[in-house]
């Protein structure tokens, strides 16, 4: 059992997503983090998904969203050939100079961004994937996080290579929507 | 054109070749109905109004099945919809092409829990290949074409179209098109748009495929070959066939798979899985090779996963990706059509022999089990139905011990002989589907067989059987119990027979002819085969009533979940 990222293009419409959300649900299958949003296209969404399975279960999850009909393609990410990020807004509690000077040194040195200031907390921007954003979270944690909001992994495959391009996985996948 | 958005429906359904639909109205769809009051609608399709909306989606169910055309099945909103759920999902999991299409409310009160509203598409969207809320009159004629192209095409199954109220009463611009364009047009051309390899064209299968599973036959010394629904449902009966003399191996069939190859041919072994043959069951065991052919390798197939085929090599194939892997790990598969497939493989497979291994299975085919009963035997009543009526039949069954004695005891000779509800297991589907299927094949004799639980679920589709004159002979095995949970209670329970006991009425005889459908009650094979030649002859359906043992069994048996070579009864 290991972590698996699956990127679907689906049609930019209602229902789409409790369609996915309902299969996984359905197959008793986990959805560690879903992250939608529109594409270039602004007909078509791109849905990253991560989730926890062998190999067989993920491909019976690809095979399984390429039959709904809005879903156009899902590719299977391998972890080692893949970008990942996340998006992430912390706030956090910092009622003295000293801590608020403590955490702008953290800040800095992952490079993320201070985006709000108050007397009490800051709130923090920062990108990464999962590596960065635990280690960030550990060390925030003891000033104290009073909220925290995460957009969702997104990810891309390294490369040319797009979720556009044919082969014949997908092919198979695809099959049964060949209606004539 | 310009024209009322309910003639756009029925221009729509014409296109399709539409000529019968089953259904149930209401004050939803009244719009639609209106225009089947005589004129050109009226005159060009049947609308058979069944008892119960329940069994117009069984009925729509049986008439896909029994034509291979794609079924149609009208309800209003609310009850009527929900009501069609239990068809609905028969139809997905034996994967029968059927367009539901209802009404909903009107778009000012969507969502204000008006009268008899439901969100139909959200409570159907597991059980229907795709569904469709139809919010404006101008995409309707797009939906409903895009929805017959998906209801038949790949794997069939349901599709689901609901209308607003308010639409049905729109004025919209309607171009005539030829089936043929319709991929030419609107969202199948999008969706073409999106698979330019293909262009909504089933592709070939790989050759690297067939070659790798033509290697593996080549290997085998013990080939067993599974033959599932897929090859009914693609017409491939007599590429399949052809493919199983070329291979010169055994023919394990599924519930779904019946009449995939005749069950009189020598190398058919009968039927597999829980109710399977004991030759079927062992030489899974035995077997080297599994080449399933569009099967889903069921629970009621596989028994324990574990231990299934476990000396084998299993190669899927079928036109579903997500069945490969699905219950049982393969070895190999090939994605595609089964005629497709079977034919490429007959190009490259030499004639084989496996004699030897077919001796020893033809060795271990068991003798009838014997009579512990004088009561009238179900396998006598399938020979005498045999006798009189041959392959010239359609048996659409419903649910428990006579469903597997109908599998079991009738040799089905071709596709689509064979109607039951093999993967929802949906007791009252057996009289609607059979209506269906008479109305499809007027000139063919339709069988219905039933239990008096399933009868007495949905025994009201008489009435629809009788006013429309679709004469379906009924055979009710009556044992005064819901026989196969009873089985299950004696075997499994210690006889603690609760709930199963329907010693109670009504007469089924005068049931029948309540509704003007002649009745006979028999207790022995003369008196049965005295009834069948009446009721085939009158020619306006009748009840023949069988009286059975409630002890009798379904045999062999195998536990649910156990390894299917141990047997529980034989």
């Amino acid at each position: 059992m290991k972590q698996h990222t699956l990127s679907v293009l689906v049609e930019n419409n209602a229902g789409v997503l409790s369609q996915v959300s309902r299969l996984f649900s359905r197959k008793g299958y986990n959805i560690e983090s879903l992250a939608v949003g529109v594409t270039d296209d602004p007909s078509v969404s791109r849905m990253t998904i991560l989730m926890v399975g062998d190999d067989l279960m993920v491909r019976q999850v690809a095979s399984q969203l390429s039959k709904l009909r809005p879903v156009i393609s899902v590719q299977r990410l391998d972890p080692g050939k893949s970008v990942r990020r996340e998006l992430l807004l912390i706030k956090v509690k910092a009622e003295t100079r000293e801590k608020r000077d403590e955490i702008i040194q953290i800040v800095n040195i992952f490079r993320a961004n201070i985006i709000d200031v108050s007397r009490s907390a800051l709130t923090v921007e920062l990108t990464g994937d999962a590596e960065k954003t635990g280690a960030i979270l550990a060390l925030l944690k003891e000033f104290g996080i009073l909220e925290l909001a995460r957009t969702g992994m997104v990810a891309l495959e390294r490369g040319p290579i797009t979720i556009y391009d044919d082969n014949k996985e997908k092919g198979e996948f695809n099959y049964g929507k060949d209606v004539l | 054109m310009l024209m009322k958005s309910t003639q756009v429906l029925f221009e729509c359904l014409l296109e399709q070749g539409v000529d019968t639909v089953f259904g149930y109205p209401g004050g939803t769809i009244l719009n639609v109905y209106d225009q089947l009051d005589g004129g050109r609608y009226g005159k060009k399709i049947r609308h058979i109004l069944t008892a119960h909306e329940q069994g117009a989606s069984h009925a729509a169910d049986g008439y896909a099945r029994a034509t291979g055309k794609v079924g149609v099945c009208f309800a209003t909103s609310g009850p009527g919809a929900t009501n069609l759920t239990t068809g609905i999902a028969t139809a997905y999991m034996d994967s029968s092409p059927v367009v539901f299409l209802t009404v909903n409310v009107t778009e000012e009160l969507i969502g204000r829990d008006a009268f008899q509203e439901v969100d139909i598409t959200g409570v159907t969207m597991p059980i229907t290949k795709c569904n469709y809320l139809v919010r404006d009159a101008s995409q309707l004629a797009d939906v409903i074409r895009e929805a017959f192209a998906i209801a038949a095409g790949g794997r069939p199954g349901p599709v689901l179209i609901d209308i607003l109220k308010n639409v049905t009463s729109q004025t919209v611009d309607y171009t005539p098109l030829p089936k043929e364009e319709h991929v030419k047009s609107g969202r199948l051309a999008e969706l073409a748009a999106r698979r330019p390899s293909s262009g909504l064209k089933r592709r070939k299968p790989d050759e690297q495929d067939i070659s790798i599973l033509a290697d593996m036959i080549a290997d085998a010394k013990k080939p067993l070959i599974l033959a599932g629904g897929g090859i009914i449902r693609s017409k491939a009966a007599e590429a399949f066939t052809e493919f199983a003399e070329r291979i010169d191996a055994p023919v394990a069939v599924t519930l779904m798979g019946e009449g995939a190859i005749p069950d009189r041919h020598p190398l058919c072994t009968g039927m597999i899985g829980m109710h399977g043959t004991y030759v079927s069951n062992m030489a899974t065991t035995e077997c080297d090779l599994l080449i399933a052919v569009g099967a889903r390798f069921s629970d009621r197939v596989t028994g324990s996963l574990k231990h299934f085929a476990e000396q084998a090599k299993v190669a899927q194939i079928d036109i579903d990706r997500s069945e490969v892997d699905k219950n049982v790990v393969t070895d190999h598969h090939i994605i595609g059509d089964a005629a497709q497939v079977l034919e490429a493989l007959l190009d490259k497979l030499p004639q084989y022999d496996h004699k030897e291994w077919l001796g020893r299975m033809e060795s271990q085919k068991d003798a009838p089990p014997k009579r512990e009963s004088d009561a009238l035997d179900p396998r006598e009543i399938f020979a005498c139905v045999y006798e009189q009526l041959g392959d010239d039949v359609i048996i659409a069954t419903d649910v428990g011990q006579h469903q597997m004695w109908s599998a079991q005891y009738y040799p089905y000779s071709r596709p689509g002989q064979l109607i039951t509800s093999g993967g929802f297991g949906t007791m009252g589907f057996g009289l609607g589907a059979a209506i269906g299927a008479k109305i499809g094949n007027p000139d063919t004799v339709v069988i219905h067989t039933t239990g008096d639980g399933c009868l007495r679920m949905n025994g009201n589709e008489f009435a629809t059987e009788a006013y429309y004159h679709a004469p379906v002979i009924t055979i009710l095995f009556n044992n005064g119990a819901l026989g196969m949970v009873r089985q299950w209670q004696t075997l499994i329970y210690e006889k603690r027979y609760v709930a199963t006991n329907l010693d109670r009425g009504p007469d089924f005889v005068k049931y029948a002819e309540a509704f003007g459908i002649p009745g006979f009650r028999v207790t022995n094979r003369e008196e049965f085969a005295a009834a069948l030649k009446k009721a085939v002859g009158g020619n306006q359906g009748a009840l023949i009533e069988c009286i059975i043992d409630s002890d009798e069994m379904v045999r062999p048996m195998v536990a649910g979940g156990a390894p299917i070579d141990q047997f529980l009864l034989r």
